[in-house]
């Protein structure tokens, strides 16, 4: 069986990403659902975190490649 | 010149298969326009110009005879320029200081949307920021800024004390000043400069795998891989649509974060 351990790698690391990032919505659709003023407040912080959490999924995108 | 040379000593990919032309050699990809001595003009250094040009016009050209009741051009500009004021610079720096670095954030969150958006643009499809030197010198200019202007307020000393939160204990004051320094010094422009860069490579890499990869199914010999070719491109569609959604989310996360180092370095404690 021929490959690129390094795809395997990629593909365990999209793991933790995607869980942070349903967390981090999760999180949001609560808060909005409590209090739908606070969906403009909250918008921000929910854009914050879903960028810095994505960042890890494109570091494993862009490595695999190195 | 040299460049070349770190290109073939990077690509030390041995072919395994047995086609002569996979994997491509990264010296495939330095294929400049035209060289002047030393000095490459490539494709993306012409697509950013270009947007360069653009934007120099469109924001002169709306913002000229600036009227009380507006036309649609100024409208739209001040509805961006209000957007990046408003939502991204107040809220992250405060309403104390923002007005200074609104030009810079304001410029940052247009070059860069216009970059990204020349990726989905008919006959342009050149996302300048998939080429990693552009988010690297847009790091750099953000970078210098935001210990610049922390230094400025608290001292060069002050600015080391600053790293460190109040209200700790002693004995972890040296292990929270090292991982601050790390996330403050290397973390931080590193990741701002990769996420950009991954953002449009890896948007890029999937609008070119399903389009061109349509194109060679379209070109196959049996009828079976003839038709797959027609829900490649619509998938191409909907990812064009897809991707739009990322490059303005990136370049909106780009001056949110670039925002948000500068308000932290001019808080008055971390």
């Amino acid at each position: 069986m021929e490959g690129n351990l390094s795809l395997v790698g990629y593909g365990l690391a999209t793991i933790g990403p995607a869980i942070a990032i349903g967390l981090i919505f999760a999180a949001y659709i609560n808060g909005v659902a409590r209090q739908p003023e606070s969906g403009r407040l909250l918008q921000p912080i929910a854009i914050l975190g879903f960028a810095l959490a994505e960042a890890l999924a494109i570091f494993g995108l862009v490595l695999f490649f190195l | 010149m040299s460049l070349n040379v770190l290109a073939s000593t990077l690509g030390t990919v041995a072919p395994t298969q047995d086609e002569s032309h996979f994997p491509p050699s990264p010296e495939i990809f330095w294929q400049p326009l035209f060289s002047i001595g030393s000095v490459s003009i490539t494709r993306v250094m012409v697509v950013v110009a270009f947007s360069v040009a653009l934007l120099a016009w469109w924001l002169l050209a709306t913002t000229k005879r600036a009227a009380v009741v507006p036309s649609m051009g100024q409208f739209l500009t001040e509805g961006v320029y209000g957007f990046i004021r408003n939502g991204v610079a107040k809220d992250m720096i405060g309403s104390k200081e923002f007005l200074r670095f609104v030009p810079l954030l304001f410029a940052l969150f247009v070059f860069i949307l216009v970059n990204n958006l020349f990726g989905i643009t008919p006959f342009v499809q050149m996302p300048s920021m998939s080429r990693i030197g552009f988010p690297i010198a847009l790091t750099l200019i953000v970078y210098v800024v935001y210990h610049t202007i922390g230094i400025q307020k608290h001292g060069v000393a002050g600015y080391f004390k600053f790293l460190i939160p109040g209200g700790l204990p002693g004995w972890i004051k040296p292990f929270i000043f090292v991982l601050e320094f790390i996330t403050f010094f290397i973390t931080r422009p590193l990741t701002l400069a990769l996420r950009l860069f991954g953002n449009m490579f890896a948007g890029h890499m999937l609008l070119v795998v399903f389009i061109v990869g349509g194109w060679e199914l379209f070109n196959a010999e049996s009828l079976f891989l003839k038709l797959t070719a027609l829900p490649s491109w619509a998938l191409a569609f909907a990812f064009t649509l897809f991707e739009a959604l990322v490059q303005f989310l990136q370049a909106y996360v780009f001056t949110l974060l670039a925002a948000s180092y500068i308000g932290g370095a001019l808080v008055d404690d971390h």
